[in-house]
């Protein structure tokens, strides 16, 4: 994380524009720029500058955003960080939903209707903009049939349904490509444990097929399969960061968007740095459920 | 050599023969890819032919605004008369040729960089992969996003910043399979006779190591289409006047409810060429028997 948040720091000075200029279109005496220059403290050298950047975000202080009303970093992304945790849960919950049943049947039932219709979904889905099908998700139940909002968000605290009624689309934008991701793992996965010596030991002792199925197969399939959700969760952050933008939904990837558009380095450098510490955390959960799942893996 | 044709990714050059009825087989059984190598050749012809094939100049403004499909205008028109139709298909331009010029240089850097930190090993291989660890931090298309927001905008920065965001899955293959070929003797059979370290990471080396890039290339080339549409999407995009297909659907957002076909079509046309470009690549993945988990 050390690497991560130098990199992130010293690549966006090297950002061509003048957040300066931008800010002061209007009125743009010499002296508000030197007076705004210093209350930044850009006039200080970039290794002060860097030092005082990074203790600060030790202490969950990211500094102020140079645009607008000067809030403090932190609490942009604060406000930002459980719209977009929403997100992500609920696309995961989705994504799961969907894969895990998709996935069993399609191996249970190689090369039947159903097989192909998974694979097709599969290629559908990782194939399909998530940004597309928000799109189309609003065409058909937000602009047509009005069952559901098209943009914005509120908070759980205002109620279940509020809430889930303004996550539901845009979750379904994002977990379709996750789940497609998944289904064709556990597909493949489940394929080669149903060949495994004890799938034959089970059938022996006159288990029924659903028993199999549950209790020996799907523990055993899911063991790669959690190692692919480490990896797809790239794209999960990745699908909540443009679909964000399709359904207004200010959360981290639309605070980094407008961060970008609005040349504001403080807010642009926490929402990355954010965002990647989410990226690295999930994948540290993954390879620990890996191990809980998996009681071969001892870490050391 | 015998031992050396049993897996195709250590194929040698006496093999291309085989190897090429390997393909026409997969291919010839493959509907999927079928439908891919058509649909994939139809938008290259379209690329290609869009000057002549095109009715319309795409950024001409025509009083004619938000009408839908219909004989004169087979896609409809947008917010400012202008044709989708031609729009679409100019896309097609940007989309394909960022997608392959894209993949192309994150695979020359990558493979370059996984070659040298395989073969020499040591602090090189330690500094290389340091920085390949570093990227591994950051989910791709984030950087791929930070990158523009550093470069700036335009056809060039965005090219450069997807190209460095999938970099790293390149070096990363490249390497391994160096370190398994490192081994071989055929290898030490080069180094015996004196052949330089170049010559041998370029004509011994890197031909074995083709087959999982190979399949990781094709793979990108989808993903590095998605994500030049998702810039330009989101306003990171190639620049405000050439229609790219996700400028075309970031403008048509806001008229979806009255305009159907500005949010349908231009999606449409992303999802189909990323959709021949998958099967496709899984295709090739059978043809050259390269295993899921090694890409």
């Amino acid at each position: 994380m050390l690497a991560v948040s130098t990199l992130v720091f010293f690549m966006i000075r090297l950002v061509p524009g003048d957040p300066i200029a931008a800010m002061l279109a209007d009125s743009g005496s010499p002296e508000a720029r030197e007076a705004l220059i210093r209350r930044l403290g850009l006039d200080q050298p970039l290794l002060v500058q860097f030092w005082k950047w990074f203790t600060g975000v030790l202490q969950g202080d990211f500094g102020a955003s140079i645009y607008g009303s000067n809030q403090p970093v932190a609490n942009i992304l604060m406000t930002a960080l459980p719209k977009t945790l929403s997100l992500a849960f609920l696309s995961f919950v989705i994504a799961i939903v969907i894969a895990v049943p998709a996935g069993i049947i399609s191996a249970t039932r190689k090369n039947s209707a159903a097989d192909v219709g998974v694979s097709l979904f599969a290629f559908l889905g990782l194939s399909m903009p998530d940004f597309w099908l928000a799109i189309i998700l609003i065409i058909i139940f937000a602009a047509n049939l009005q069952w559901l909002p098209a943009i914005g968000y509120t908070p759980l605290a205002e109620g279940l349904w509020p809430w889930l009624s303004h996550l539901i689309l845009p979750s379904i934008a994002i977990g379709t490509g996750f789940s497609a991701i998944i289904a064709r793992m556990i597909r493949s996965s489940m394929l080669e444990v149903l060949q495994a010596d004890y799938m034959r030991t089970a059938a022996a002792k006159g288990l029924t097929q659903h028993a199999m199925l549950i209790r020996h197969a799907l523990p055993n399939a899911l063991i790669p399969v959690v190692t692919v959700i480490g990896i797809a969760f790239a794209l999960l952050i990745s699908g909540a960061v443009v679909v964000e933008n399709v359904f207004s939904i200010k959360g981290l990837g639309r605070v980094l968007i407008q961060g970008i558009q609005n040349r504001d380095y403080p807010v642009v450098q926490g929402a990355v740095l954010l965002v990647s510490a989410f990226f690295v955390l999930s994948n540290l959960v993954v390879d620990l459920l890996y191990a809980a799942i998996d009681p071969r893996i001892r870490y050391s | 050599m015998s031992d050396l044709t049993v897996n195709p990714a250590n194929a040698t050059v006496a093999d291309a023969p085989k190897r090429k009825n390997r393909f026409r087989a997969v291919f010839a059984r493959d509907r999927k890819a079928q439908f891919g190598l058509i649909v994939l050749g139809l938008f290259t012809l379209g690329a290609i032919l869009a000057p002549f094939l095109s009715p319309y100049d795409p950024n001409e403004m025509t009083l004619n605004m938000m009408s839908g499909p219909s004989g004169e205008n087979v896609l409809g028109t947008d917010d400012l008369g202008r044709d989708l139709f031609s729009r679409i298909l100019w896309g097609t331009q940007i989309s394909l040729f960022v997608g392959v010029a894209t993949v192309g240089l994150a695979l020359v850097l990558g493979v370059l960089l996984g070659v040298l930190a395989g073969y020499y090993g040591g602090w090189i291989d330690m500094i290389i992969m340091r920085y390949i660890d570093l990227q591994w931090a950051f989910p791709n298309f984030i950087i791929a996003v930070y990158l523009v927001a550093v470069f700036g905008t335009g056809l060039l920065n965005v090219i450069v910043a997807i190209a460095l965001a999938f970099l790293d899955d390149f070096a990363r293959i490249a390497r391994s399979m160096v370190l398994t070929l490192k081994e071989e003797q055929f290898i030490d059979a080069a180094r015996v006779q004196g052949y330089s370290d170049l010559r041998i990471m370029l004509r011994h080396i890197l031909p074995n190591a083709m087959a999982p890039v190979i399949v990781q290339a094709t793979v990108s080339v989808s993903y590095a289409i998605l994500a030049e549409a998702s810039l330009s999407f989101l306003g990171l995009g190639v620049n405000p006047v050439t229609p790219t297909w996700g400028l075309i659907l970031s403008d048509g957002r806001s008229f979806i409810s009255r305009a159907w076909w500005l949010g349908v079509f231009p999606g449409l046309a992303i999802m189909l060429v990323v959709l021949s470009i998958n099967f496709i690549g899984d295709a090739l993945r059978d043809a050259l028997d390269v295993r899921e988990t090694d890409v």
